[in-house]
């Protein structure tokens, strides 16, 4: 699951202009264990969205304990020193809320989403959950064939797999180029004392953040959560994620499946999230494969010659490092052919400036779409989350249109040229590899 | 659904397939004199809009030979018109700070922009030029249909589960037209003509055909005479004409064995089902919930988590359709597991509410899961917008106020009921993938 270590921030500005009165506005607040409490007051429907970000990702993990995270986050609903699985299960379809857990590459996620009426329920439960998982033997079984299922479901995805083939390459040895959910060969060998012993290292609230967005005043929540989570003590800090040390050459990858198209990722290392180019970059990329029907890779590959439905380049940053990704769908046939026209597309925009009307229908977009990004409670919560994550200040949606709006052209061409680079690309072509053929 | 670009709305449906009932706020309907109905409800609790044009028309309005004719025009529709260039409505409503798609299913092909409320006659003025100058521009009708084609491939060829569902679909019907993938059959979307697109859209795409629905931050004081000077000029057009085909009753359960590439073997059932028309529809989405949501449901309990044979399972009705629709239940089986043996497993626990009476505690506990997501998918207006349409299309949005009402009233004895009229192996058609290679070279 790649949902937190590929940021998600190209996010930004009218955030305020949802909280319609002065209590709507976001506060932030440290509970006496040390948990980052964000609230949001939207008293219009009785219901509540938690998400709360715990520092116990991936990179925490032995290598060859590889999915230790990812199988630890997933046992956190199957038993607690009150409850089984099956007695948590039936607590929260009888109030029909959501628990969601999951990990990434740096940090695990809980999401709860549930009505108002039910919060002391949801909380408590929370509160068991994060103090007291037992997690019991026969439950870290059941867990591991799941697992081990969906790493095999994964392998029927021609996108998933590209893009594990593509992590790899580029961050060998490193955290980030393992895939979460791990090896079917090391989660077998996941020991339960690992869990636990990863479990009480990391989940504690000094390393976590909690964004609780809805029918609920910061009053009312934080009296809550000091009662309900009195027992979640503080652990030790870790240490902060670190980039990976080394970065995959430029090399061709060609995995053969018996697939109609060929699922093909190019792409090479980017920059961390708080790269004071960021934005820059941002707006270069919706120009050049972000920007949906509104970029260049859209016009030349999909409008004018058909070649594929699905075609955009993304830019991942991430607190340590980042990355740059070209993607596309394509007929085996026609796979060398949108190879070179993505090429062409990168050296171009490193080569010549973007005119003046694409620059500012990017940041008409970035900045006046922002609201739309924000227009539900769970958007509200990530994204207050993901403020907290990546340092950004609650006034970040202040600054947004400032630091989109000073982009320059000489901006755009500068990082193109910086950050794009056509001789370290990683092509990653995954599909019927007869009929693609040689380059 | 097949759709112009990839969005998200698998957290919507999941919601509105369990889901579909009253607004929380009225909703208000007008009807101008080119017979255009307007559907607006105004929710001031974020500050954007959606507005949406909906056509009655679907791949069920489609000939054989002529599969993926509707969604083929929906991705036409954006080939400009005389004063907008092609693919300039896309780069107009993101400039304007919006965020645009369309859809088709077999029921309706459907437009819609979500912007700030002071931009959102941007979108209000291109959809109404669209609904009467779209141009169908030749020049683009070759690269498009590729487009397409790779479109079916990403979606179909290449997703085990959705060929097989594809295949299973096209048995279970044999006569309605819902046997026909919205994509359309490959060979069919090679055969079309830029001809079928422009009498196709002569056709369907009039004021009288379509409807509009606005949900979000806006005054319909301040935006319905400018929906009214937009479209009110539009002429009327020819009535559409109506599909009335009806599936025979299917007698005998039918088989379909698809091979292909893949890790995991897959088992879908398809039983035939009443829409919202029938009364049986509130205890048969209880049942589907009963049967599958959550954990503690009844088949994910006892096949994920005892026995240990399906990765995952589903259970899925979705009455809000034109024609009589189907229930389906789905499952990914656990590596090395035996298809014949999971399908026993899904029959034993199906023919257990078949014959007993599911307990109050369990009732309850349904009532409650579609109660609590009617609360949560009024969060997004955009999922508003969705139900109000799609209530519409199948008979009209206020049906949907009386859903809350027909889920409470459901008793024990009608999930019984309903289960054993309608989950009858005789009517039922059952899917098998079956993967051809445990690892590709």
């Amino acid at each position: 699951m790649k949902k937190f270590s590929l940021a998600i921030l190209i996010t930004s500005l009218v955030l305020f202009s949802r909280w319609a009165h002065a209590d709507m506005v976001p506060k932030r607040s440290v509970l006496s264990n040390g948990l980052v409490l964000l609230t949001s007051e939207q008293p219009a429907l009785p219901m509540v969205a938690i998400e709360l970000l715990v520092d116990a990702g991936s990179r925490l993990e032995p290598a060859d304990q590889a999915g230790l995270a990812n199988l630890t986050s997933k046992l956190l609903t199957y038993g607690t020193h009150r409850r089984s699985a099956v007695q948590i299960n039936d607590t929260l379809d009888f109030i029909g809320a959501s628990l969601e857990t999951g990990a990434g590459e740096n940090v695990a996620s809980i999401s709860l989403t549930i009505l108002k009426k039910d919060l002391s329920t949801g909380l408590e439960l929370l509160a068991e959950i994060l103090t007291s998982s037992t997690f019991p033997q026969v439950e870290i079984d059941r867990q591991k064939q799941s697992v081990i299922a969906a790493i095999k479901a994964q392998e029927e995805d021609p996108g998933a797999v590209a893009g594990k083939a593509f992590a790899a390459a580029l961050f060998p040895q490193s955290p980030y180029g393992r895939p979460v959910e791990g090896s079917e060969a090391s989660v077998k060998s996941l020991k339960q004392q690992s869990i636990k012993d990863f479990f009480s290292r990391n989940y504690r609230p000094n390393r976590s953040i909690m964004a609780v967005v809805g029918a609920v005043s910061e009053a009312e929540i934080s009296q809550a959560l000091n009662q309900a989570f009195r027992n979640w003590s503080k652990g030790a800090t870790s240490p902060p994620p670190t980039a990976p040390t080394h970065i995959g050459a430029a090399q061709t990858l060609r995995i053969n499946k018996e697939l109609t198209q060929a699922n093909i990722i190019l792409g090479h290392a980017g920059v961390p999230r708080s790269d004071p180019d960021y934005y820059a970059i941002q707006v270069m990329n919706y120009i050049l494969g972000g920007g949906g029907f509104s970029s260049r890779a859209m016009d030349s590959i999909r409008n004018e010659r058909g070649l594929a439905y699905s075609v955009y380049s993304y830019v991942g940053a991430d607190k340590s490092h980042g990355s740059f990704q070209f993607v596309m769908q394509t007929k085996n046939e026609t796979a060398q052919e949108a190879i070179r026209l993505a090429r062409n597309e990168i050296q171009r925009i490193r080569e010549q400036p973007v005119s003046e009307q694409e620059l500012n229908d990017t940041k008409d977009y970035l900045t006046g779409s922002f609201a739309l990004r924000f227009n539900t409670n769970h958007k509200v919560a990530g994204f207050l989350a993901q403020v907290e994550l990546f340092d950004l200040g609650l006034d970040y949606p202040k600054r947004y249109a400032e630091l989109i709006g000073k982009v320059t052209r000489a901006d755009i061409q500068r990082v193109a040229k910086q950050f794009l680079h056509p001789e370290k690309l990683i092509a990653v072509i995954v599909g019927n590899q007869k009929k693609i053929g040689e380059k | 659904m097949t759709q112009r670009w990839i969005f998200h709305l698998a957290g919507f449906f999941a919601l509105f397939l369990s889901l579909n009932s009253a607004q929380a706020e009225p909703v208000q309907e007008f009807v101008l004199d080119n017979g255009l109905k307007v559907l607006l409800l105004e929710d001031h609790k974020s500050p954007s809009v959606t507005f949406q044009v909906w056509y009655r028309v679907g791949s069920r309005n489609e000939k054989d030979g002529k599969s993926g004719l509707a969604h083929f025009l929906e991705h036409f529709m954006f080939k400009g018109t005389p004063t907008t260039g092609p693919e300039e409505y896309s780069r107009i409503i993101a400039k304007n700070g919006g965020q645009s798609n369309a859809f088709t299913t077999t029921d309706m092909t459907v437009y819609f922009a979500t912007m700030s409320r002071d931009k959102i006659s941007v979108e209000l003025e291109l959809e109404a030029d669209r609904m009467a100058n779209a141009l169908l521009g030749d020049t683009y009708f070759e690269p498009e249909k590729k487009v397409i084609q790779e479109e079916r491939r990403l979606r179909t060829d290449d997703n085990p589960a959705a060929a097989l569902g594809e295949v299973v679909n096209a048995v279970a019907y044999t006569v309605h037209p819902y046997r026909r993938p919205v994509v359309g059959w490959m060979e069919d979307i090679q055969n079309l003509t830029r001809q079928d697109l422009v009498d196709f859209y002569k056709l369907y795409y009039s004021p009288s055909n379509a409807f509009i629905v606005v949900t979000g931050d806006f005054s319909t004081a301040e935006l319905l005479p400018k929906i009214k000077a937009a479209y009110g000029k539009i002429p009327r057009g020819a009535d559409a004409p109506k599909v009335s085909v009806t599936e025979p009753e299917q007698r005998g359960e039918r088989r379909v064995i698809f091979k292909k590439e893949a890790e995991l073997p897959f088992v879908l059932m398809f039983y035939h089902a009443p829409n919202l028309k029938s009364p049986d529809s509130y205890a048969l989405d209880l049942l589907s919930v009963v049967l599958a949501g959550g954990r503690s449901s009844r088949l994910y309990h006892e096949l994920v988590y005892q026995k240990r044979l399906a990765h995952s399972i589903d259970a899925d009705y979705s009455s809000v359709s034109i024609d009589p629709t189907g229930f389906s239940i789905d499952a990914q089986l656990l590596p090395g597991k035996d298809p014949a043996e999971l399908e026993g497993e899904i029959d034993r626990v199906v023919e257990k509410v078949k014959s007993e009476l599911i307990s109050d505690k369990e009732l309850q506990k349904a009532k409650n899961q579609v109660e609590a997501a009617f609360i949560f998918a009024q969060d997004s207006i955009f999922g508003q917008a969705m139900k109000i349409g799609y209530y519409e299309i199948a008979g009209g949005w206020r049906q949907m106020e009386s859903y809350l009402d027909g889920i409470r009233k459901v008793t024990r004895e009608d999930i019984r009921r309903v289960a054993k009229r309608y989950l009858d192996r005789d009517r039922r058609t059952v899917g098998t993938l079956i993967p051809t290679k445990e690892k590709p070279q």
